[in-house]
C-alpha cells in the first residue's frame, strides 16, 4: 500500500513538470487530423509544440478576449472566417516565407496564410436520398422534404465560414432566411464535421453541407461505409464554396522565429503531401503531387463561387445571427 | 480570543473569501448587458427551453432513480431475499459508471459500427434527449438515493408500522401513509445530491445532445464573441441550484420524523417472499445491473477488441493518466488542508462567524460546475492573470469545488476526537498549534484521507471544470475520453472510458468500506 501510494506520488510530480514548450499552438484543427505532422515538425527541428486543441470558432474567441497576454504564438483555423475575425492580432508574414503561396490563398497584408485547401461537399446516404433528390442548390436544403433529416454542426469553423461567405455573396437578408429555412427543418445538432457524417452513417439523418476530407477517414477503415458525396449541380453555387484551413503568429507572440519555421514547414512539399496524402485535402503550393483524391480539385475550383477570402472576417455577425435564429 | 481561534478564522475566511469572490467577476460580466438585453435573454424562447429541459430532466431523472433505489432498497431492508447483502455491495457498484461513461456506453449500442449492428445484426436507434440523457444520469445516481433510502430503512421503528396494522389499515395504507412519510427526509436527502449533479451535469448531456443549462453556457461561453449571453444563463443555473437547495432544506425544517423514544424494540421482521417473488426481486436486480454495469463493459470491451492496436494505446493512455493524476492528487492535498480549518472551527469554535464559513464551503458543491468554473475564467483574465490557465488555478478550483467533500468525514472525526486530550496538552505547555499538529492531527487521520481520497477519485473523472480550466496540452483522460467521443470516434474512446471505469471502481470499494462500518 505504502509503495502503491508512494509511486502515485512519484508519478503525480513528474507528470506535473511542465514540458518545456518552445511554441504554443491554438489549434481548431482536429487533433487526430493534425498531431502526426506536427510531430514530424519536431522530430526535424526539435522545437517542441504545446498545443491546445479546440473549436476553431471557441479558439478565435479565446485569443479575442486574452488580447496582449495570450500564451499562444500560432492559431491554426479551420477556416479563413475565423482568421479574419482576429486578423488584428496577428503579425504580418515575410514575403519571402509566403511567396510561393497564390495571393488568393492569403490575406492581402500576409497577416495569415493558408495550409490546405478544401471543397464543401454534400455527404448523404445513398440509401435514403437518390440521386435525382439531391438538392441543385444549397438554397434547396430548406425545401421541407429534408426536414429532420440534415446533420448540422452549427458550431463548427467551417460551417460558419461558409455561412459568412454566403452573407457576402447572397446578403445578410437572404442568408438569414436560409438559416431559419434550416432551423425551421429541425435539423440534427452535431457537434463537428465527422459527428455528421458519423449521424448519416447511423441513419439518424440523410445529409450534411460537410469538407471534402472526412469522408475518407470512413472510408478507409471501413470501404462499405453508407455514405457517399458530391457537388451542388448548379455551377458556381455558394454551397460549392473553396475553403482554406489556415495560420497565423500572434503580434504578441515572443517567439516569431520558431513560429515562422513552422509556416515554414507546413508549406514544405513533405507537409503539403501529407495534407493532400493523408488528409485527403487540397494542396495550397502549386505543383504538389496530389494522391488518393475522390472529389478532382479541378472539378471543385470549376463549379465553385468567386469568393474572396479577405472579405469573410465577419465571423462575429454571423454567430449573432445563428443565435438569433435559434441555431446556437 | 484564543490565539487559535484566530488563526482559523482568519484561514476560514480566506477559503470562504476564495470560494465567493469570483463570482463577483460572473455578476460583473454579465452586468455589462443594458436592461433591455436583459429582458430579452430572459424571454428568449431559447432560455424558456433551457429552463423546461433542465427541469425536465431533473424530475424524469429523481423519478427513474427512485424507481430502481426504492425497490432495491426494500428487497435488502424488509424481505428475506435470498443473499440480500451480496445484493448490497451489487447495488452500489454503477457508481463506478460516470454518466458520461453511462452515455457513452448508450450511444455506442447503437449505430452502424454499434454493438447491436455488429453482435446481434440490428441497428436500434440511437438513444439521445431527454430519455437517453435521463437513462445515463438515472443509472449512475440511483445508488446515491439506495443509500439513503436503507440507512432510513434501518432506522424506522417498525412498532409504528405495526400499530398502524393492528388499527385496520391494509399493507398498501401502511406504505404509503407510514412508511413512506418516513422515508421522505432521506429521499429528499438523496434527491438534493443527485438533483445537484444532474443541473451541473455536462458530459451526459452534451453526448446525448440534450440542450440544458449547463450545455448551452459551454455552447455560449466557446462559440460566442459576446460572453454576457453565458454569463447571465451561468447566473440563472446557480440560482436553479441554490434554489433547490433552499427548498430541500425547507421541507426538512418543517416535518418530524424523529422517534421520541427508543422505541417497542421489537425484531427486524422480514416479509417472507415465495419463490415467485424470490425470483422476480432477483429479475430485478439483475435487469438493475444489467443495464448500469453490464451495458457498459460489454460496450467497452466490443470496442477494445476491434480496436487495432491495442497496445499501442498505451502510452498516450498512460501520459492521459498521468495527467489526470497530476492534477486530482494537489487537488486532495488543498481540499483536505482547506477543509481543516473549517472543521475545526465549525467542531471546536461554534459561533456565528464560524457557521457562515461552514455554510461557504458548500458554495463549491452546491454552484453547478461550469457557472463555478466560467467565474474563475473570467476572475483569472480580469485579476490575476498570473492564474490564467495554470494548473494551479485548476487545483484551486477542483480543491474549492470539491471542499464540502473533504470536509464531511474531517468534521466527523473531529466531533468524535475528545477535546479533553487537546486540553491536557496545552495544560503540559503546549502552544495550540502544537496541539493542532501533534494530538488533533494524528487523531483525525483517518477522516482526513477518507476526505482526501474522496476528492481524489472525483478529480480524476472530472470533465466539466477541465473543460474550461485545462492549461494548453493539459490532456486528462476525460477530456479525451469526451473529446474522442463526440468526433464520433468510439473506438478510440474506449480505453480511455475503461481507465475512468476501473479507476472509478475504486470509489466504489471505498464506499463500500465505510458502509461497513457504518453498519
Amino acid at each position: 500500500m505504502t509503495i502503491l501510494r508512494n509511486s502515485v506520488f512519484v508519478l503525480a510530480a513528474f507528470a506535473a513538470t511542465p514540458t518545456l514548450a518552445d511554441l504554443t499552438l491554438y489549434s481548431g484543427r482536429g487533433e487526430t487530423l493534425v498531431a502526426p505532422i506536427i510531430e514530424a515538425f519536431t522530430a526535424q527541428t526539435g522545437i517542441n509544440v504545446n498545443v491546445r486543441y479546440a473549436g476553431t470558432a471557441e479558439l478565435a474567441v479565446l485569443l479575442q478576449e486574452e488580447g496582449d497576454a495570450s500564451p499562444a504564438d500560432l492559431y491554426w483555423a479551420q477556416d479563413a472566417a475565423a482568421l479574419g475575425a482576429v486578423v488584428d492580432l496577428f503579425a504580418a508574414l515575410p514575403e519571402s516565407l509566403v511567396a510561393d503561396v497564390p495571393a488568393t490563398y492569403r490575406d492581402s497584408e500576409n497577416r495569415w496564410v493558408a495550409t490546405s485547401g478544401r471543397g464543401r461537399v454534400i455527404a448523404y446516404s445513398p440509401e435514403r436520398v437518390s440521386e435525382e433528390d439531391l438538392p441543385a442548390s444549397m438554397f434547396d436544403l430548406t425545401d421541407e422534404k429534408w426536414k429532420g433529416r440534415i446533420a448540422l454542426p452549427a458550431t463548427n469553423g467551417s460551417f460558419l465560414a461558409h455561412v459568412t461567405a454566403m452573407r457576402v455573396v447572397h446578403g445578410d437578408d437572404e442568408t438569414r432566411a436560409w438559416l431559419e429555412g434550416i432551423a425551421a427543418n429541425e435539423p440534427v445538432a452535431v457537434r463537428n464535421n465527422t459527428a455528421g457524417i458519423q449521424a448519416i452513417g447511423d441513419g439518424e439523418a440523410d445529409i450534411a453541407i460537410t469538407n471534402n476530407y472526412y469522408l475518407n477517414r470512413f472510408l478507409n477503415r471501413d470501404a462499405d461505409f453508407p455514405v457517399t458525396q458530391t457537388l451542388f449541380s448548379n455551377e458556381g453555387d455558394i454551397g460549392n464554396l473553396l475553403l482554406v484551413a489556415g495560420m497565423g503568429v500572434l503580434e504578441s507572440s515572443d517567439h516569431k522565429d520558431d513560429a515562422q519555421a513552422f509556416i515554414e514547414f507546413l508549406l514544405s512539399p513533405a507537409a503539403q503531401q501529407y495534407f493532400t496524402g493523408e488528409v485527403s485535402e487540397f494542396p495550397i503550393i502549386p505543383g504538389t503531387i496530389v494522391t488518393r483524391q475522390d472529389i478532382n480539385i479541378d472539378d471543385v475550383t470549376r463549379v465553385a463561387p468567386e469568393v474572396d477570402l479577405n472579405t469573410i472576417g465577419d465571423l462575429e455577425g454571423t454567430l449573432e445571427m445563428l443565435r438569433e435564429v435559434g441555431l446556437i | 480570543m484564543p490565539r487559535a481561534r484566530v488563526i482559523f478564522s482568519a484561514l476560514g475566511l480566506l477559503i470562504g473569501g476564495l470560494m465567493v469572490l469570483p463570482l463577483i467577476w460572473l455578476v460583473m460580466r454579465a452586468a455589462q448587458a443594458d436592461l433591455a438585453t436583459v429582458i430579452d435573454m430572459f424571454t428568449r424562447p431559447r432560455t424558456l427551453e433551457l429552463l423546461r429541459n433542465t427541469f425536465a430532466l431533473v424530475v424524469c431523472t429523481l423519478a427513474l432513480a427512485t424507481l430502481i433505489a426504492l425497490p432495491l432498497a426494500w428487497l435488502v431492508s424488509r424481505t428475506n431475499l435470498k443473499y440480500r447483502r451480496f445484493v448490497n455491495i451489487l447495488a452500489i457498484i454503477p457508481l463506478a459508471t460516470p454518466g458520461y461513461v453511462m452515455a457513452y456506453a448508450l450511444i455506442g449500442l447503437s449505430g452502424n459500427f454499434g454493438f447491436m449492428n455488429q453482435i446481434f445484426g440490428f441497428t436500434i436507434p440511437r438513444l439521445q434527449g431527454l430519455w437517453g440523457a435521463t437513462l445515463a444520469l438515472a443509472l449512475y445516481t440511483f445508488p446515491y438515493i439506495y443509500l439513503n433510502l436503507r440507512a432510513a430503512f434501518a432506522g424506522l421503528d417498525q412498532s409504528l408500522e405495526e400499530a398502524a396494522r393492528a388499527l385496520g389499515a391494509t399493507p398498501r395504507e401502511v406504505f404509503f401513509k407510514v412508511t413512506l412519510p418516513h422515508l421522505m427526509p432521506a429521499l429528499m436527502a438523496g434527491w438534493l445530491v443527485v438533483g445537484l449533479y444532474v443541473i451541473g451535469d455536462f458530459g451526459a448531456v452534451a453526448l446525448m445532445r440534450y440542450e440544458v443549462f449547463s450545455y448551452a453556457i459551454y455552447i455560449q461561453y466557446s462559440v460566442m464573441f459576446d460572453r454576457v449571453y453565458a454569463a447571465w444563463l451561468a447566473l440563472m443555473l446557480i440560482a436553479i441550484a441554490l434554489s433547490v437547495v433552499w427548498w430541500e432544506s425547507r421541507l426538512r425544517e418543517g416535518a418530524h420524523y424523529s422517534r421520541t423514544g427508543s422505541g417497542a424494540g421489537t425484531a427486524r421482521r422480514r416479509l417472507n417472499l415465495p419463490p415467485v417473488a424470490q425470483a422476480l426481486g432477483w429479475g430485478f436486480v439483475a435487469l438493475v445491473l444489467l443495464a448500469s454495469v453490464g451495458l457498459p463493459i460489454a460496450v467497452l470491451t466490443f470496442w477494445m477488441v476491434r480496436l487495432d492496436d491495442l497496445p499501442a494505446v498505451f502510452p498516450a493512455l498512460l501520459r492521459a493518466f498521468s495527467q489526470s493524476l497530476s492534477v486530482a492528487v494537489p487537488s486532495a492535498l488543498m481540499a483536505a488542508a482547506m477543509a481543516l480549518p473549517v472543521a475545526v472551527l465549525a467542531v471546536r469554535y461554534p459561533s456565528r462567524l464560524s457557521t457562515l464559513i461552514n455554510r461557504l464551503a458548500f458554495v463549491g458543491y452546491a454552484v453547478p460546475a461550469l457557472a463555478f468554473a466560467l467565474a474563475f475564467v473570467f476572475f483569472s483574465l480580469n485579476a490575476a492573470r498570473f492564474l490564467y490557465q495554470t494548473q494551479l488555478l485548476l487545483v484551486m478550483v477542483y480543491a474549492l469545488s470539491f471542499l464540502a467533500l473533504a470536509l464531511g468525514p474531517i468534521r466527523s472525526a473531529l466531533y468524535q476526537a475528545r477535546p479533553s486530550v487537546e486540553e491536557s496538552a496545552r495544560a503540559l505547555g503546549h502552544g495550540p498549534l502544537s496541539v493542532f499538529a501533534r494530538v488533533t492531527l494524528p487523531t483525525i487521520r483517518p477522516g482526513v484521507v477518507a476526505g482526501m481520497v474522496l476528492v481524489f477519485v472525483i478529480a480524476m473523472k472530472e470533465l466539466p471544470i477541465a473543460f474550461l480550466l485545462a492549461p494548453t496540452g493539459f490532456r486528462p483522460l476525460s477530456i479525451t475520453m469526451f473529446s474522442r467521443t463526440s468526433e464520433g470516434m468510439l473506438m478510440e474512446a474506449a480505453p480511455y472510458a475503461a481507465a475512468i471505469m476501473a479507476f472509478s471502481a475504486l470509489f466504489v470499494g471505498f464506499v463500500l468500506r465505510h458502509d461497513k462500518k457504518a453498519g
